[in-house]
């Protein structure tokens, strides 16, 4: 039992963090709002150079062949910087579901430039009814009973739904399944398709968590500064115990959604419904910061111009992308009911069949 | 990252539990804050505990304890909850004064004190607060004053949790007269049937026994019973209350087994309820799940010679708001029935939930209250201004 990320993990973590500190900034974000763009190209750039964009493909592709574990805390910076654009369902969920989906040279091939960050990938999955970015993807990796089916845009016709986040760029993507675009059958796609659903939960919670620490450590900078009533409004309890409260719902979410990663392998109701948990926990996080951090701003913070409607519209969005609260409750609740509960059965790995 | 436990922790927890299964009262003692009766009862437990070498487990042998690590100490507790093992008459020696002790007292005072306390022979009480001093526990007022090699102790404490029957008490003093705040306080050991010292019960809103008044009038502790330097009594408290919000107090099994029943009570009354209830038990169980989670991460950091923080003012003010969300759903199951004491002709199974709901009402407010451990995290945690 140890608990704790690895040395590596957490200085590759670091490094992330520190690129995305220096690229992903509220300016250039500004920038790309104003040009009506997603997607960094010197971001994008910067990541894919250490190989981050190939983090979770084999070697064998090209790639750094890690899992969730290693990727966790980098997701969780992305949150944190906000940052728009394809890069977390790319990296978590789209590479590893086209590396999964079998073999085939022209695959590969796309895989391995995909994972060079050659070319963009975007995942349509039935629980998110648009696709994030599928205009500037080299390719969609669409669902049809429980296949799976590699579409190229020119192939599909793209209708886009403008999101209130600026920075999500959705699509509804009509297309027509045939052979060409087919790469596995139903059967071996359906537990492919859930892993990638489980995949894209467990980053957008991560996500979520950095997103939390942002509002709140937006909101900590701002009542420092601003004086009412001759103080700073962050002298005042009713700020403090505002973003307390918030920054406990972080502590609680942390490592549910670092446990829900390091357990994503096992591949059963367990693993399953702590991802859910991990979901539910953390976009409950990120709405509470978010909306902490308008409240913290007073007016200023209901304006276009102070970042904070960024992370709320995030947040917001998050919240719905990879199953429902709802769904995600349903599957928490599901273990609860069919399986055995107490201390003894928090790390519990082998399912209890009546 | 490996969250799996090892042949050896597996192998700990078989041993803890046919232990356990062995030695645990087939009926529960009865409460150690209503009589005198329930307190000795629970005495001989810790006696039982101690004879076993599970008084505290993670103490080093030469104190009664057993050397083991954090996880292991998880491991222990979860067993004991399940087991449904006696609550911890000590456990203001045992989690609070036991690790104050252990790194800042001296070599005699760790031998004096800590076997005792592990072997039950001695149980403590805690006496901080004053009726002037509560969440501004720097306002205390009762004195130390150094007479050759003793202390005269002089003043009111209250709100003292098991001073009713106990035998010791730590109680933190003003051994400087001239000193305001922070400064100038001491921690001074006393036992409760001293000359000079009246202990007065205080009933709760329960009606039980569980704090009592002290009243020092003139009575004396050696030099030798303080803890630490003259004056550093402040720095003292605030390590122990570390320990108390941190990870000692509330281990995560409490709640877990208390999340475990929750659920059965739910399957048997799903079907007459409001569904709405559906969520709040699914949100207990998670919150019991989170709480278990975190602490195995503390836990984890504090094994590789991590610190533990502001993050102790986190857990509390986690585990005390799941404790009563936990509780009044199981109410809001019992539905009209939830108010019944036990022995009322028709309770059924509402069995100690309304107990433990009321209990859990305390939490906000004691070991610090929850509004006090915000601050601290706004403070300490976030950095924000005083």
């Amino acid at each position: 039992m140890d608990f704790a990320f690895s040395d590596e993990q957490l200085m590759s973590a670091d490094v992330a963090r520190k690129l995305l500190t220096e690229h992903c900034t509220p300016a250039s974000l500004r920038r790309l709002m104003t040009a009506g763009l997603a997607h960094d190209e010197r971001t994008w750039q910067e990541l894919s150079q250490i190989g981050l964009t190939g983090l979770l493909l084999p070697e064998s592709l090209g790639g750094l062949g890690l899992g969730e574990t290693d990727f966790v805390l980098i997701a969780e910076a992305c949150g944190y910087a906000a940052l728009p654009g394809p890069f977390v369902e790319h990296t978590g969920v789209a590479g590893p579901l086209l590396a999964a989906a079998g073999v085939g040279t022209a695959r590969e091939e796309l895989a391995r430039r995909a994972g060079a960050g050659e070319v963009l990938l975007a995942i349509g999955h039935p629980s998110n009814p648009f696709v994030a970015d599928a205009d500037i993807a080299a390719a969609v990796l669409m669902e049809h009973r429980n296949e799976i089916h590699l579409v190229l845009p020119h192939a599909a016709r793209l209708t886009r739904q403008e999101s209130i986040d600026p920075f999500r760029r959705l699509f509804r993507v009509d297309w027509t399944p045939s052979p060409d675009t087919q790469l596995t059958s139903g059967a071996p796609g359906k537990p492919l398709w859930e892993e990638a659903f489980n995949r894209g939960a467990l980053f957008a919670a991560a996500q979520c968590l950095g997103l939390a620490q942002r509002a709140v450590d937006l909101s900590v900078e701002y009542v420092k500064t601003r004086k009412q009533f001759g103080k700073a409004i962050g002298s005042y309890q009713a700020m403090k115990h505002l973003l307390a409260s918030v920054q406990v719902k972080i502590e609680f979410a942390r490592p549910v959604v670092y446990a829900a990663a390091a357990r994503f392998a096992q591949r059963n109701l367990f693993s399953r419904a702590l991802i859910s948990h991990a979901k539910l926990v953390a976009s409950e996080a990120a709405e509470a910061g978010a909306r902490a951090a308008l409240q913290t701003h007073g007016a200023m913070g209901y304006s276009w111009e102070v970042d904070v409607h960024l992370l709320l519209k995030r947040a917001l969005a998050l919240e719905c992308a990879w199953g429902l609260p709802s769904f995600h409750r349903e599957r928490v609740m599901h273990r609860i009911l069919t399986q055995p509960l107490g201390p003894e059965h928090t790390f519990s790995c082998e399912p209890h069949h009546a | 990252m490996d969250l799996t436990y090892t042949t050896e922790q597996v192998a700990f927890r078989a041993e803890v539990r046919t232990w356990l299964d062995a030695h645990v009262p087939a009926r529960p003692l009865p409460s150690f804050d209503a009589t005198r009766e329930g307190f000795e009862a629970h005495r001989e437990w810790e006696r039982t505990l101690a004879a076993g070498g599970w008084g505290m487990v993670t103490w080093p042998r030469e104190y009664g304890g057993r050397g083991l690590d954090l996880i292991q100490w998880l491991i222990f507790e979860e067993e004991y909850y399940l087991a449904g093992a006696p609550g911890r008459v000590n456990q203001n020696g045992l989690f609070l004064l036991g690790p104050t002790l252990m790194e800042f007292g001296t070599p005699e005072q760790k031998a004096r004190f800590l076997p005792a306390m592990a072997r039950g022979d001695e149980i403590w009480a805690q006496a901080w607060s004053e009726p002037q001093a509560g969440s501004d526990l720097a306002a205390v007022r009762a004195t130390a004053v150094r007479d050759g090699d003793h202390y005269v102790l002089n003043g009111h404490k209250i709100w003292s949790s098991r001073a009713a029957f106990a035998d010791w008490a730590f109680g933190l003093f003003r051994s400087d007269p001239a000193s305001e705040g922070h400064k100038g306080l001491s921690l001074v050991l006393f036992p409760l049937n001293a000359p000079g010292i009246t202990v007065r019960p205080i009933a709760r809103l329960d009606g039980k026994v569980g704090f009592a008044e002290v009243f020092l009038e003139g009575a004396r502790a050696p030099l030798a019973h303080r803890i630490g330097e003259e004056g550093q009594g402040w720095k003292l408290c605030m390590a122990t209350a570390g320990f108390e919000r941190g990870l000692l107090l509330r281990s995560p099994a409490r709640y877990q087994v208390a999340a475990a029943k929750l659920v059965a009570l739910y399957k048997q009354h799903a079907e007459r309820i409001d569904p709405t209830l559906r969520a709040a038990v699914t949100r207990a169980w998670m919150d019991a799940e989170s709480y278990a989670l975190s602490i195995y991460a503390t836990a984890s950091r504090l094994i590789q010679g991590g610190k533990i923080g502001a993050e102790s003012s986190t857990n509390k003010i986690f585990w005390s708001e799941l404790d009563i969300a936990l509780h009044r759903t199981a109410l809001s199951i019992l539905g009209a029935r939830a108010e019944l004491l036990p022995e009322a002709p028709d309770a059924g199974d509402v069995g100690t939930w309304l107990d433990d709901y009321l209990f859990s009402l305390a939490g906000p407010i004691y070991a610090g209250t929850n509004e006090i451990q915000r601050n601290i995290i706004a403070e300490r945690m976030l950095g924000l201004p005083r």
